[in-house]
């Protein structure tokens, strides 16, 4: 790590960044699940969009998507180079410089909402103009350094795209379209937490007060349960409006189910080992959690789509 | 500092596989606007009158 700091420290090689850096300066995983999300959002409304412009709106999600890590990278160079989870990104190995990223996320984002706008629409435009701004801003800029509810509130950012969807079609914000936003935001601390509690030592190196470091792991483990424990019953809601049919709503409590037993182990282990790999369980549960979740919803809509 | 040449043909190397990226994205933003554009203006733009 010091020689990552080092590394940072002297700037960006001469030769530049390859492709693949300016790739890995999206975050392109957590693309994937933006796309994936947004796709919801725009099957499961009401109304078409033609499919060329429904792809092209993906797309501009995608760089719009894009956009905000790179832009969260420049920001966050300095303490990426000081944590191990984060030191072999382009920016701390100086295989990019931080005004490069700088640049190519602005041109993105500016690319991204201006493409989204002219082809589809312009309030989708606005909710993705929105979620950049959150995510770099509120989240990067603000909340990330300053206070152990960063990621409850900057969580918001990751939450809008299935409404950007679902914009995509009907030009407006739904109430089932906060819907899907809630489900979102509520699952976001307890997934963003139970990585914080395997490397609370790297956020308390580089200064971050995530909740562990700030209020420590025990209060950490007892907010996992209660986001958890809300997380469930939010899911369940498109239920409730009629959004999600039945598959959806075995799914959601199938899934709330077992979502809410690997909250209660992490509660429960609070030393070595066993609380470690329960933390590693809950966390990776909660990616393919959050992609079921969606992909139920998806198909149910998509088979819907084509029985009409 | 003297680059090497090895860290030259590097340098070159990269920076034309940017340029071909960003001539890619440049591709398909002509061809995501003038799709969208059909789209947009329906199949009977050709039989609007003057």
């Amino acid at each position: 790590m010091a020689e990552t700091r080092a590394r940072y420290e002297a700037g960006a090689s001469s030769a530049g960044g390859d492709v693949g850096d300016f790739v890995a300066l999206m975050k392109p995983r957590v693309m994937s699940l933006v796309v994936f999300t947004a796709l919801t959002g725009l099957v499961a409304a009401p109304g078409n969009l033609h499919p060329v412009l429904a792809l092209i709106a993906l797309i501009a999600i995608a760089a719009g998507a894009g956009a905000s890590g790179a832009l969260n990278m420049w920001w966050d160079a300095d303490i990426d180079a000081r944590m191990s989870r984060t030191e072999r990104r382009p920016i701390p190995q100086g295989r990019v410089a931080a005004d490069e990223a700088l640049t190519f996320g602005m041109v993105l984002s500016i690319g991204s909402v201006v493409l989204l706008g002219t082809t589809v629409n312009w309030v989708a435009a606005a909710l993705l103009a929105l979620t950049i701004a959150f995510y770099v801003v509120i989240y990067s800029m603000w909340l990330k350094r300053r206070t152990a509810q960063n990621i409850v509130i900057g969580g918001a950012a990751g939450a809008f795209p299935p409404m950007i969807g679902w914009a995509a079609v009907t030009g407006s914000v739904s109430l089932d379209s906060v819907i899907l936003f809630l489900i979102i935001f509520m699952w976001t601390p307890p997934h963003f937490w139970a990585l914080a509690l395997l490397k609370h030592a790297d956020y308390e190196r580089a200064g971050v007060p995530m909740l562990p470091v700030a209020s420590g792991r025990e209060e950490t483990r007892r907010q996992i349960l209660l986001y958890s424990a809300a997380l469930v019953p939010t899911a369940v809601l498109p239920v409730a409006t009629g959004l999600g049919g039945l598959a959806y709503a075995v799914a959601s409590i199938g899934l709330g189910g077992a979502f809410l037993a690997l909250a209660l182990r992490v509660r429960r282990e609070h030393t070595g080992a066993a609380a470690d790999k329960a933390c590693r369980q809950l966390f990776a549960f909660s990616i393919l959690y959050l992609f079921l979740l969606f992909a139920v919803l998806l198909v149910e809509h998509a088979v819907r789509r084509l029985i009409a | 500092m003297a680059v090497s040449e090895s860290e030259d043909r590097e340098a070159k190397r990269r920076q034309r596989m940017r340029s071909v990226a960003i001539a890619c994205v440049l591709g398909f933003l002509v061809i995501a606007f003038y799709a969208a554009t059909i789209v947009r203006l329906g199949g009977n733009v050709a039989k609007r009158t003057f």
